[in-house]
């Protein structure tokens, strides 16, 4: 499924994306512990998180991942979303917890 | 091909900077993306060790045709017990380092994990050293 798709079916309020047309998520991630993340997420992933510096950016661009998803409403700071923007990674937000959001991805990757 | 790289200790917004360069490097060489997500992992890890534990660091990558060898170099407080400090879940990261969801405990773990060779040698007071070696032909 395309990013964009996905960005739209769960009404995700963006912070930085580019090419979600061109971008594929191929399943999600749900962890705040960042080796974890490091250790096990896979390219094309999406990543749920309530961890929003930026070390998160660093890891989302080393896993190739294709987007954080922010929890709770939480924001990124401006300095980790100019980070997002040169290392091309999507920033995305949510107001729903941990648990509402990764169901919800989870059911529309299923369909 | 011979690379080297600082880190400062404290510094988490620069953590990832030389895995981020030696992994565009690999690329270009061609390496398998199996073998530049290990290498990546681990050389991640130990930066990350090194901004959360360390004062300053050194990395040192050395690229043949048969190895990836990578050398971490620490000024810091060392490791007293690094069988303890290899085992899943033990940390002694700082509250701060936890709150950012890093100091689970997992980082020597997965650089061991994603290693071919796995070697580290601690003086406690002076520092830490890991060699983290890498087959090309597996």
């Amino acid at each position: 499924m395309k990013l964009k798709e996905v960005i739209g079916s769960l009404d995700l309020e963006v912070f930085y994306v580019s090419n979600p047309e061109g971008k594929t998520v191929s399943g999600g991630y749900v962890s705040d512990l960042l080796s974890d993340v490091m250790g096990n997420a896979e390219k094309n992933e999406v990543w749920i998180t309530m961890q929003s510096h930026m070390n998160v950016v660093a890891i989302a661009s080393l896993k190739e991942l294709s987007a954080v998803i922010f929890v709770g409403g939480i924001e990124p700071a401006e300095a980790v979303v100019r980070k997002a923007e040169e290392e091309g990674i999507a920033l995305l937000g949510t107001k729903l917890p941990t648990f509402s959001i990764a169901g919800r991805l989870y059911q529309l990757l299923e369909r | 091909m011979e690379l080297s790289y600082d880190i400062g200790g404290g510094d988490f917004v620069n953590a990832g900077r030389a895995s981020s360069a030696v992994k565009g490097i690999l690329k270009q060489l061609n390496i398998s993306a199996v073998l530049i997500k290990r290498v990546v992992i681990a050389l991640y890890e130990a930066e990350v060790n090194v901004a959360a534990h360390a004062s300053a660091g050194k990395i040192s990558v050395s690229i043949t045709k048969d190895v990836i060898r990578i050398n971490i170099r620490d000024k810091g407080p060392g490791i007293a017990d690094i069988e303890l400090a290899m085992q899943e879940g033990y940390s002694t990261a700082s509250k701060e380092v936890r709150e950012m969801g890093f100091g689970a405990g997992m980082g020597l773990p997965n650089i061991r994990k994603n290693s071919d060779t796995f070697n580290i040698s601690s003086t406690p007071g002076e520092g830490t050293e890991l060699e983290i070696i890498n087959r090309l032909s597996n």
